[in-house]
């Protein structure tokens, strides 16, 4: 792009806040009653973290490439796409995501979620709070109606967060495979927020910040002794 | 006022008989406000008013009915009021197809002046764009067809040159926004039969009077002003501040006003291309076009009062 140094992050927003936010209700409203389902879905995972049992790693994988193809297939192919055209180039990297899931987590059996009370640990159920339980009412802190809710497994950014939650949980220690297209979201979605002059791109930026600081810094990693 | 350049007797014939057809086909509602001001092309001289309307944004509203239906009466506003020119891109989103809705559920206006751009970076690809935006605006042709923001210039325009050539398009252009490739933009108003520019000019951002609009006027090229409020930030910059006595000598009733005539009186400059969601704003935008239009010397008070507030 020529004289790409004279481009604004606003030179790059299609639409306004408002068809976005539009958009997530019309998503929210065409989706129902599968916020239940998701809710359901996220108790299972809240109650295999706190009461393993055999195959809680698959299970909690598999949910998470489910919900990884569902939100890029019903939210950003056939709904986000529609406003944003780059959002399309985004879906299969939700793909190879869920696909990183399945092949590592169901089909390998290589990861296994275990909370932790150190910084890792704490940031990771934090995040998983913030997805599962603040996200949803966000839209009306921010004055906008309980309809647009982003619910985790249904819009991308409380999905994308619960995911890097649970990727600090993991035993074993960081899995950047898995972290990349997560954090690339964050990057995007975030960037896209601040455009609209949204608060909530800092959410995402703040939750980048973290999961990388805790992954990259050797005294919030993971040690063998520390595993029971 | 705008100087104009000498029209032959043949456009003035036939812009008269234009002018005489579009007023008994136009709604009461455009006569009762006045027909906007036109202003012609100088490749042609045929007339157009001189405030069209844009798409950025503003009709990216996906598959959202309720939006799709305000954006078809922000079109149905804006051709009661004697507007002309819709302006799209296929870089805008859903916009195309926004503006198809509303033209189907216009029942195509055949006031309808289609400006539409090229946006790939495969020359080989640029006919299948054309022809995709096409079908979403739901026109047999383009009126217009411009090379945005010089993306691939010298693979689309002589394609768009041929276009016009076999009659598939009427008139070539192509586009810029906030000062960028200027230079560029110049070489090729100097050296290709193009009949529009499209550049960014308003009451702050007048880059383009130093070498560009004097280019135009030389060439007989006609300009299409973007980006006239800034997106919105100019007007929300300066709506905290009472209007200018000046104002009422100009016919303006709002800042908008102030600026869009700003934009319109200068000679060279052949319409702005506003871009909103609102009915009311459409209706504020169109009657800038009609009224008195700023002379130079009250050109000159707008924008040294406008730069210092």
């Amino acid at each position: 792009m020529p004289e790409w140094w004279t481009y604004g992050l606003s030179d790059f927003l299609l639409f306004s806040p408002r068809t976005y936010y539009r958009l997530l209700e019309h998503h929210n409203r065409a989706m129902w009653p599968a916020q239940l389902l998701v809710a359901g879905l996220a108790l299972v995972i809240l109650g295999l973290l706190r009461r393993p049992t055999t195959g809680q790693g698959r299970i909690i994988s598999g949910i998470l490439a489910l919900l990884w193809i569902w939100v890029s297939w019903a939210f950003v192919w056939k709904r986000y796409a529609t406003i944003n055209w780059a959002a399309s180039y985004l879906v299969p990297l939700f793909v190879l995501e869920a696909l990183l899931f399945f092949w590592i987590g169901v089909a390998r059996g290589r990861l296994i979620f275990h909370p932790r009370r150190n910084a890792a640990g704490m940031l990771g159920i934090a995040l998983l709070v913030l997805a599962l339980a603040f996200y949803p009412v966000l839209a009306p802190l921010s004055g906008r109606p309980w309809e647009q809710a982003e619910i985790f497994g249904l819009a991308p950014d409380p999905t994308v967060i619960a995911t890097l939650g649970l990727l600090l949980l993991l035993e074993g220690g960081v899995r950047w495979p898995l972290l990349a297209v997560p954090l690339l979201w964050c990057l995007a979605s975030g960037a896209t927020l601040w455009a609209m002059g949204s608060r909530e791109a800092l959410i995402l930026f703040a939750a980048a910040f973290f999961v990388i600081l805790a992954a990259t810094r050797p005294t919030l990693r993971w040690r063998k002794h520390e595993y029971s | 006022m705008p100087s104009e350049p000498t029209l032959s007797r043949r456009t003035v014939v036939g812009t008269l008989a234009a002018s005489a057809a579009a007023v008994w086909l136009r709604p009461l509602s455009a006569l009762a406000q006045g027909s906007p001001i036109t202003k012609p092309i100088p490749s042609t001289g045929e007339r157009l008013p001189i405030v069209g309307l844009g798409s950025w944004i503003t009709f990216n509203v996906g598959e959202d009915a309720d939006l799709r239906d305000e954006c078809a009466a922000v079109m149905s506003a804006f051709f009661a009021a004697g507007g002309q020119m819709i302006d799209s891109s296929p870089m805008y989103g859903s916009s195309q197809a926004v503006i198809g809705y509303g033209l189907n559920k216009l029942r195509r206006p055949g006031a309808l002046f289609s400006a539409d751009k090229v946006w790939i970076s495969s020359g080989d690809r640029g006919p299948g764009q054309i022809e995709e935006s096409r079908r979403f605006w739901g026109v047999r042709r383009f009126d217009l067809l411009q090379v945005h923001n010089l993306l691939a210039w010298e693979e689309h325009l002589p394609a768009l040159l041929a276009m016009k050539a076999e009659e598939r398009v009427r008139y070539v252009g192509i586009t810029t926004s906030e000062g960028r490739r200027h230079e560029e933009i110049e070489k090729i108003m100097a050296s290709r039969p193009i009949d529009f520019v499209q550049v960014t000019y308003n009451i702050l951002d007048r880059e383009v009077e130093e070498r560009i609009l004097p280019l135009a006027r030389d060439r007989g090229i006609a300009v299409i002003a973007n980006r006239p409020f800034r997106e919105g930030a100019l007007i929300r910059s300066v709506e905290r501040h009472p209007l200018p006595s000046w104002a009422r000598e100009i016919g303006a009733g709002s800042w908008a006003q102030v600026i869009l005539k700003f934009i319109a009186s200068h000679p060279a400059v052949t319409c702005a291309i506003p871009a909103t969601t609102k009915v009311a704003h459409v209706k504020e935008n169109l009657a800038a076009a009609t009224g008195p239009l700023p002379d130079a010397a009250m050109r000159r008070r707008m924008a040294a009062d406008v730069a210092a507030l």
